[in-house]
């Protein structure tokens, strides 16, 4: 097994700052309750969720005809398509595209899909700068991090902490961590690398199939000042962000930001469709892994997505551990479910990260069954074999001890003996279940004993 | 093979059996008052409302509100006095202080208004690229809900067409609302009756 750290392991580190823990939690709840109060006031909020749902599942159903759709209206409109099989394709075609154009610099607004390919990285190593322009995204990048959510990049750092790194690169004075002034700055130092840059890069939240244009959400406004100001505009897509009609946006412009934040639209909704005079758009649709989900009929609905992270805001295990122990671009329950499609060894343990609540799929504006999902890729990955040693070997154990009348009633005096008697023998560093969590009082005789004792 | 006919023939071989588009029926909801939800939504995103009733109340409230040596821009013919008329190269824009442009539409449900590119004289950047951006839009002109803006877009053959609600924004610090991220820092919308 390659050697890295799984979630449990990655979220002990988070767990450390019990404050951080509290403040990370609190403000992703408080983000999931601005969610809940903005859905309350749409009386047709489930009925567009059912519509949303349904108009993906048609998507996924005819996929084929709609990319071939979206290429040749895109391209009748001077659009330049390209295709990727993979993350490394892909990559290999943004190169391309710059070199040819004489470019070396390039700056970028929030792509998901390039953090999952690691574009940064191997742009860097072909010595073309990437400057990332959502300012989640630049901070992170500033701390040579991944963004640890999809929406809020940087929710797991304190604002002095921003302070010390803007101080660090832009030159701020040090110990200023005023947001206002933070986000000033940021401004100005991104302002002339839009007004220099010939090349920008933009994610796409939508791609209609009918008119060939594709659209772009933020709230910054830095795809569309990266996007017009530049002579080259490259947009990276995977193949599941088509939807059928323009008209289908509505449906779609109204669940993604009262999902994700709360806010009945983003600032900017663009809608890109032809070039600008003597100007490029390039769009590259990606594949990477997804046709795979496309074909496992118990995780495709996970393709149907349109990245809000309301599952993430919700999750009382993403709250709790933070969006780096997902060790993967996408974290949080939808992460959980995408990643082993991706690599199922090195992602065994996030469909464990999970408490099968259920919460997630409540919220979800396209009602994919996460939880479910999350539980059937735990049945897949232990038949798979890819579990730990430890947790197949515990496993055995407990399923030997429910197969066993006796073996489960000697099992469960043992334990409320042991909890009573000697509660050293599992309250200790070995035990895992004891780690942040306090055991319950035991009962001092289980139903069967009492049962017994008492009927007449 | 290609990586297109690679990627479409595992999509055409992994994908599930045709399922049927859902039919679009989102009635209006009844009872509400689009102007005034239009007001209401966009002042709670941070934009600004401000009714008018004709041009010249446009003219009086910018030459009171503007800094007399800052860059006014605008492609509305009757303002030509107070503002710059955007030609084909108008040089820079990086130092406009404020661009008047005119919209469609609004949105009532979320406070947006939709433009279009012939609205900007084809500078696509114009509204982003701003220190403050002021909206011209017709009272008339302000619909319910997402499903009435795209019936009223129809099949238009826009190049480039965007909703715009409010200022620029960002929360990514410690999702403390500042206003004025990379585009406009203010939004004000005259609405004209």
């Amino acid at each position: 097994m390659e050697n890295h750290k799984d979630h449990a392991e990655l979220a002990e580190v988070f767990n450390k700052d019990e404050q951080r823990v509290d403040w990370h939690d609190e403000t992703l709840w408080w983000i999931r309750q601005k969610r809940d109060k903005s859905v309350n006031q749409i009386p047709e909020w489930e009925l567009l969720r059912d519509t949303a749902s349904q108009i993906k599942n048609n998507v996924l159903s005819n996929l084929s005809s709609y990319l071939r759709q979206f290429e040749t209206k895109a391209e009748a409109k001077g659009v330049i398509v390209h295709w990727a099989a993979d993350a490394a394709e892909h990559n290999q075609i943004v190169l391309e595209i710059l070199k040819s154009n004489g470019i070396n610099k390039m700056v970028k607004s929030k792509s998901m899909l390039t953090e999952e390919c690691h574009l940064n990285e191997f742009l860097e190593q072909q010595g073309v700068e990437v400057i990332d322009s959502d300012l989640g995204e630049r901070i992170v990048q500033l701390a040579k991090e991944p963004p640890s959510h999809i929406v809020l990049p940087c929710i797991h750092k304190k604002k002095e902490e921003i302070g010390e790194l803007f101080h660090k690169y832009l030159g701020t004075p040090a110990g200023n961590a005023d947001p206002q002034f933070l986000t000033e700055t940021a401004r100005q130092h991104l302002r002339e690398t839009f007004l220099t840059r010939r090349a920008a890069l933009t994610g796409v939240n939508f791609a209609i199939a009918e008119t060939g244009e594709f659209v772009v959400c933020t709230n910054e406004g830095n795809a569309d000042m990266g996007a017009h100001l530049a002579d080259v505009h490259i947009a990276s897509m995977g193949i599941e962000k088509i939807i059928p009609q323009r008209k289908h946006l509505g449906v779609f412009l109204r669940l993604l930001t009262r999902s994700a934040t709360g806010q009945p639209i983003t600032t900017y909704s663009s809608h890109f469709s032809k070039p600008r005079k003597d100007k490029e758009i390039h769009i590259i649709i990606v594949d990477n892994g997804r046709t795979v989900q496309l074909g496992r009929e118990d995780f495709r609905n996970s393709l149907k997505c349109i990245r809000c992270g309301a599952c993430m805001n919700t999750c009382p295990v993403y709250r709790r551990s933070g969006g780096h122990s997902y060790h993967n671009a996408i974290s949080g329950p939808i992460g959980s479910i995408l990643a082993p499609n991706l690599d199922m060894e090195k992602y065994a343990d996030l469909p464990f990260a999970s408490t099968l609540c259920g919460s997630c799929s409540n919220v979800c504006p396209v009602k994919i069954d996460i939880h479910q999902q999350l539980y059937k890729w735990r049945q897949v990955i232990v038949k798979n074999g890819y579990t730990t040693k430890a947790k197949t070997a515990a496993m055995q154990v407990m399923s030997w001890t429910l197969a066993s009348p006796t073996a489960y009633h000697t099992a469960g005096k043992a334990g409320r003996l042991t909890l009573k008697y000697a509660p050293f023998m599992v309250n200790n560093k070995l035990n895992p279940w004891y780690k942040h969590r306090d055991m319950p009082e035991p009962p001092k005789e289980s139903f069967g004993e009492w049962y017994n004792k008492n009927r007449k | 093979m290609t990586s297109r006919d690679k990627i479409l023939t595992a999509v055409m071989l992994n994908q599930p059996e045709l399922t049927a588009l859902p039919t679009l029926s989102f009635p209006e909801e009844e009872g509400i008052n689009p102007i005034e939800k239009f007001i209401t939504t966009l002042t709670g995103i941070g934009g600004q409302v401000i009714n008018v009733s004709g041009y010249d109340a446009i003219k009086n409230h910018i030459s009171k509100t503007t800094n007399p040596n800052t860059r006014l821009i605008t492609n509305i013919t009757v303002l030509d006095d107070i503002a710059e008329m955007l030609i084909e190269h108008p040089g820079s824009l990086q130092d406009v202080e404020l661009a008047i442009i005119k919209a469609h539409f609004g949105v009532a449900e979320n406070g947006a208004v939709w433009v279009t590119e012939d609205a900007l004289g084809g500078h696509r950047v114009l509204p982003f690229i701003c220190q403050h951006l002021a909206v011209v839009l017709s009272a008339n002109d302000i619909v319910a809900d997402m499903h009435r803006a795209y019936e009223r877009i129809g099949d238009d053959a826009y190049g480039f067409g965007t909703f715009i609600a409010g200022p620029s924004k960002t929360a990514d610090i410690e999702q403390s609302l500042v206003l004025g991220a990379h585009g406009a820092r203010s939004m004000t919308v005259f609405l004209m009756k």
